[in-house]
Parts: structure tokens; sequence; C-alpha cells
């Protein structure tokens, strides 16, 4: 335990915030900044492809379906590597490892967060596309003004339980010696080398607190969306 | 771009593919197998009436649900050797412990995911099937094994196949502590030959052809499922 | 107005609407009822094209509902639809619901949109719940709140697709009266219901229908005293009891 404690007062603030403010950012600060960006770029991606699965025209449900289905089959860690070969490919110029792990995060996103749109549009009642179309409103304005706000609205847990496995999934960084959480743990470990135990204590007890807190507030809201879905208090959203 | 696959197949690192393929497949197999029946005792006893065992088993599940596969392999690989007993630890560091220990990380993890999955299966079965069971005489064990299980495990199929592909994916990460699956060997290949896209290309293609096949079996259990409910 | 001529349709094998000819005059109320599956619905739903259909023709005011000239978004707004369930937009208030397809489609002001809204809603009583959400109101209230929705685009003619058919019976006498009144103002309506009363107090015609064709054609007395056809009987004296 005095071991537990030493650990944290040299390093916690390496395994924290990294070296930042002298050098850059990284550490625990890291781990969440690369999954809130993993999750705000592969949103709106994965609006368009979730809504293209389901789309009357038939080339998009292919490309989107086709698209889903490839990123799926493929563990993270191969699409890191492709990211970290045809990103460069790309741009013309050799990128950070932070930029590709965001690219890889964001498509391995993308797919997932993509299936739980469509999910949660698939569950709406048809009467409601159908009272919006036979109002008159086209394709596309009832997927914006009905469809979309009240899917993404009952989404949001299944958004967030994303969220949590992106946290997780940035470890993977480690890989390519992004120096996020993970990375940052083992490189304490290698200082250190005789307290792995310790170490690995402190790191599998880093991401239990967020990961487990983060499923309590999805628990949190669950049940908020289930008693607002009886008497919404959503705000006008096509106001 | 030009491709040139000849350059990486030769008999090296041919065979260096090819071992990597069969560890990625060992690893998978003896991990799902592992996972499976591990699963299976959690469920049992975690809806055992008994408040410890149902304490246990909610920690061992939180536990791994909250922390990445990546971490949990670290923690086999460098925490534990630290607490086992020193006579395991070198019968493990004598049959190749990177295996070892990636193996039960990932059989862990996967046994808590499928006993969810297994659980929730049981949750949405009648309450009267454990009493039909006991009524007939049976063991609390037994309607356990025969009646609630075999059910259980038909309604949790899809989600179990889910599974099964996260943790077929997830054998990838064992090449962080060496073990020569086909990440790792493919990374090998391609620091050696400089062929990028033929090296991950032919791993990319050993990914997707099981992941595929997992794929297909589970869109047959959602199908079969959505016809026993009559629809 | 409109005119089915020789309307076929089917869903896969099974024969859902065969060889339908029919014309609905302007300022008409048709009811049109039928056993469950007797393809009543899919009939009405047909006119908006929310069904397509494999043969035939069907205009509006001489206009080919299925043209390929025909913008669909365009047509669907001159004709109001009611629908069993309301399927009124949870996330939006009452006002907001009836002010919808004016703004987006006839793009009105939002101002204009929301006194349009008031009006009609003051005309199926329900004015005072105009900043309310749908899912706090009783199912009459919300299906009154449907047709002022349907109102708002000024549409020429209204189809109802069994109004009253998801009420509790206290509930159904407020949707009727609203319909009733609709129909005392000249309103052109196509109503698959079950409602006699209904039928016998505005409807001009009952066209009865059973395994997708239409079997008979009466006055509202003349059918409900004196079903010709025998399934017409049948059907008669079942909602009798």
């Amino acid at each position: 335990m005095q071991d537990i404690i030493d650990i944290l007062r040299n390093y916690g603030l390496l395994l924290t915030i990294g070296q930042f403010p002298e050098g850059p950012i990284g550490g625990l600060a890291l781990t969440l900044i690369l999954a809130l960006t993993g999750l705000v770029l592969s949103f709106p991606l994965s609006v368009l492809i979730g809504v293209g699965r389901i789309s009357p025209n038939p080339v998009a449900v292919k490309l989107s379906t086709a698209f889903v289905y490839i990123v799926r089959a493929l563990p993270l860690l191969m699409l890191i590597f492709w990211a970290y070969f045809i990103v460069p490919l790309i741009i013309g110029r050799t990128v950070s490892g932070l930029t590709t792990v965001i690219v890889a995060l964001v498509v391995y996103e993308t797919a997932y967060l993509a299936e739980v749109v469509r999910a949660a549009i698939l569950a709406l009642p048809k009467g409601q596309a159908e009272a919006s179309r036979s109002l008159g409103l086209s394709y596309f304005q009832t997927m914006k003004d009905i469809i979309l706000p009240q899917a993404l609205f009952n989404a949001i847990p299944s958004i967030l339980n994303q969220f949590i496995s992106l946290v997780k999934n940035t470890s993977v960084a480690y890989i390519i010696s992004v120096d996020e959480l993970t990375y940052a743990a083992y490189q304490v470990n290698a200082q250190l080398l005789t307290k792995p135990v310790q170490v690995y204590i402190i790191l599998a007890a880093i991401y239990f607190i967020i990961c487990f807190s983060l499923n309590r507030l999805v628990k949190l809201v669950e049940k908020r969306i289930h008693t607002s879905r009886q008497a919404p208090i959503a705000a006008e959203a096509a106001a | 771009m030009n491709l040139d696959f000849g350059a990486i197949l030769t008999p090296q690192y041919t065979q260096w593919m090819m071992w990597g393929a069969l560890t990625s497949l060992a690893l998978f197999a003896s991990a799902w197998i592992l996972a499976f029946l591990t699963a299976s005792v959690l469920v049992a006893v975690g809806t055992a009436p008994f408040r410890p065992a149902q304490i246990a088993v909610a920690a061992f599940v939180e536990y791994h649900r909250n922390i990445p596969m990546l971490v949990q392999i670290f923690v086999w690989y460098f925490a534990m050797p630290q607490l086992l007993p020193d006579a395991w630890t070198s019968w493990i560091n004598a049959h190749n412990s990177e295996f070892i220990f990636a193996l039960i990380a990932l059989f862990l993890n996967s046994a808590a995911y499928m006993s969810e999955d297994m659980r929730s299966g049981l949750r949405s079965l009648p309450r009267e099937q454990m009493e039909a069971g006991r009524a007939l005489g049976l063991s609390y064990l037994q309607t356990m094994k025969d009646v609630l299980l075999p059910q259980a495990v038909r309604a949790a199929l899809p989600p179990l196949i889910n599974q099964s592909l996260a943790l077929f994916k997830a054998t990838s990460l064992a090449m962080a502590i060496g073990v020569a699956e086909m990440t790792y060997a493919s990374r090998q290949v391609e620091n050696e030959t400089y062929r990028t896209f033929e090296t991950f290309a032919i791993a990319s293609a050993f990914y997707f052809t099981l992941s595929f096949a997992i794929m297909a079996l589970g869109a047959w259990a959602d199908r079969r499922n959505l016809k026993a409910a009559g629809r | 107005m409109i005119v089915f001529e020789n309307v076929d349709k089917w869903y896969g094998e099974y024969h859902a609407l065969n060889n339908i000819n029919e014309t609905v005059s302007k300022g008409e109320v048709v009811v049109v009822c039928g056993p469950s599956g007797s393809g009543k619905s899919t009939l009405i739903r047909t006119v908006n094209r929310l069904e397509p259909i494999q043969k035939g023709r069907i205009t509006i005011d001489g206009r080919d509902v299925n043209g390929s000239d025909v913008d669909v978004n365009e047509l669907r707004s001159h004709i109001g639809f009611v629908f069993q369930q309301f399927n009124l937009f949870p996330h939006l208030s009452v006002a907001r619901n009836v002010m919808l397809a004016p703004m987006r489609v006839h793009k009105v002001s939002e101002k204009t949109a929301r006194e349009t809204a008031m009006d009609l809603l003051d005309k199926v009583g329900l004015a005072h719940k105009a900043d309310e959400f749908p899912p706090r109101l009783s199912g009459g209230q919300q299906q009154r709140v449907a047709i002022a929705r349907a109102l708002a685009m000024k549409p020429p003619v209204m189809l109802f697709d069994e109004p009253t058919s998801a009420l509790d019976p206290e509930l159904v006498g407020e949707v009727l009266n609203v319909m009733k009144q609709l129909a005392s103002e000249g309103m052109t309506m196509v109503c698959v219901t079950h409602e006699m009363g209904f039928a016998r107090e505005v409807a001009d015609r009952v066209i009865f229908m059973d395994s997708g064709a239409v079997l008979e054609r009466a006055s509202p007395d003349d059918f409900f005293q004196r079903p010709q056809h025998p399934r017409a009987q049948k059907f008669v004296s079942d909602i009798r009891h």
C-alpha cells in the first residue's frame, strides 16, 4: 500500500497529464481527449452511415453496409496499422502517432455508432415517418425534423456506452507509443522495474473508476429518458 | 503503387504468417471454450440464492467490463507472476508464458461478458421453468444444467456470437506482450520487407474470413429467433 | 374528385385490392367499412401513395397520383390523412405539431403558422393545450390535434383511417364531433370506420369491402337496414352485437 502511495506521489502527475505543461499533454488527460475527439468526430459520420444503412437508395445502402461490415470485421489494431500506412498516402506527408490513432478510432467508432443510430431509427414507430410524409414533408425534412431528433435522443444511453468503450479502446494507442494512460503507466513501470504489481493496480484502478462511474451515469440517464418518454420535456427540436 | 506479393511469400515469411494465423486461431478457440465454461459456472453461481456468491460474481464481471482488454493482459503478464506461487510462475515461464497469460486474460474477460449475456437470456425465461424442474424432483443444479441453461443459451445466442467476434478480434492485442499471432507476424514481415500493403492485406484477409463467418452465424441466429418469435 | 379505375394491388401472392372502381365527388362523405383485413385501410393508403399499386389508375382532380411527373410531397400536402394511432410527433409541442408542415412545405412564416395553428386548435377545442406535449394528452385529444395538423395544410380532401378504433369508448364522441363539423362545412371525406352512428348521420354513401373487393355500395340507411350481399349482412349483424 505504501508503495502505491509513493508511486502516486512521484508519478501521479505524469499519469494524469503527462509532461504538460513543459511537454506534450499525456496520461489520463490524453486518454480522455482521444476518446472525446473520437466521439465528436465519429458522431456526424455515424449519423450519415446509419441513415444510409436504411436509406431508400440502394447504392447508399450497399456502400454504408459494406463500410460497417468491413470495419467491424477488423481488429482495431489492424485499423491503426492501416491508418499509419494510408493516411500519409492520402495527405502526402507523414503524420504523428496521435493523428493515426484518432483516424483509426474515428473509423472504428463510426461503424459501431452507425449501428446504434440505425437501431434507434428502426425502434421508432413506422407511423412517425408516415405521418410526416403524409403532411408533404420530404424524406430529408422527415429525417431532420421528425426521425433523428427522436432517435438520437432515445440513443443517448447507447451513445454514452460507446464513449465508455472508446475510453477503453484508446489504450490500444500504446502499441504505437502514443503517450496516453496505458503507455504512461508502462513507462513508469519501466523506470521502477521492481513494482509492476503496484503500477498495474493503479492503472487498472484509474480505468475502473472512470468507466464504472460512466456506467452509473448511463443507468441514471436511461431512467431519466425512460420517464421523459411518458411525458417528454424535450426541447423543441424543430424550433 | 506496384504490388508484389512475391516479396512476402517467401518460405520464411509464409511460415511466419502461417504460424501467426495458427496462433491466432489457437488463442481464439481455447479462450472461447474456457470462457464459455467459466461463464456457465459464473451464471450458476451468480444466480444461486447465496448473497456472497452473487457479490463475488458481480465484482468479477464489473472488473472485466470496466478495464481495457489490453490492460487486463498487462496485469496478467507483468503483475500476476509476482503474486502467483513461484512454482506456478516457473512452470508457466517454461511453457510459453506470453501465450498462457494472454489466454488467461482473454478468456476471463470474455467469460465476464458471456455470463452477462447468458444471465439476461436466463432472466427472459419464465420463473415457472425453475419451479417446474424442482417439482419434478430435479435438484437446483440439475434444473440449472438441464432445463434453464440450454434455453438461456438459445435466447442469448445472438449476443454470444457478437461476443465471440469481439474475442476473436481481441486476440490481436496479445501481440503487445509478444505473442506471435497474426498481427504480430504481419508487422514482423512488414518490418523486414517494407511491403506494408501486401502484408497488411494478407493479415486483413485472415481477419475478414473468420469475422465474416462469425457474422454470418450471428445473422442466422437472429433470423432463427425472429422465426421463433413468430414474426 | 378521387377516381379509382381498375385498381389492383398485391402483397407478394396476396391480392390486397381486387379491381377497384370507385368515384368520390367533391363535397361527398364516403364511409368505407368491412371486416379486418378486407383491404379498406390499404385502399385509402393508395390515395396518397403510402401504398403503391400494381395495376389501374387513381386520379385526384384528373391528376394521376402515380404519374411520373407527380411530386409526391406536393401531392400529399393536398391530402389530409388521419391515422388510427394518431402519430403525433412526441418531441414537438401540440402547436409545433400543427405548425411544422405549413412552415416546412409551404414555407409560411412562424408567426402566420402559429396563428393558423391556434385557429385550428380552437376549432377542435384544444387551444388551451397548444404548449403541451402530445404524450400528456388523452387519446381523443391527440386525435383531435392530429386532425388539426392535417387541416393546417388546407387540404381539399381528408382521409381517415379508423380514427376512433384506438380510443377508449368514452373518447370516441369528441373525435366524431370534430369530423361531423368538418362534413357539415362541405369537406370531401373518405372515412374508414365502423361507427354506424357517424355513417348514418353524415355519410352520403357507404362502401362495403371484403377480401380486397368492393361488394356493396349503398346509402347509409339502406346499408345498415337492408344489406344485400350475404357477407355484408353478416358484417352488419356482427357489429350490432
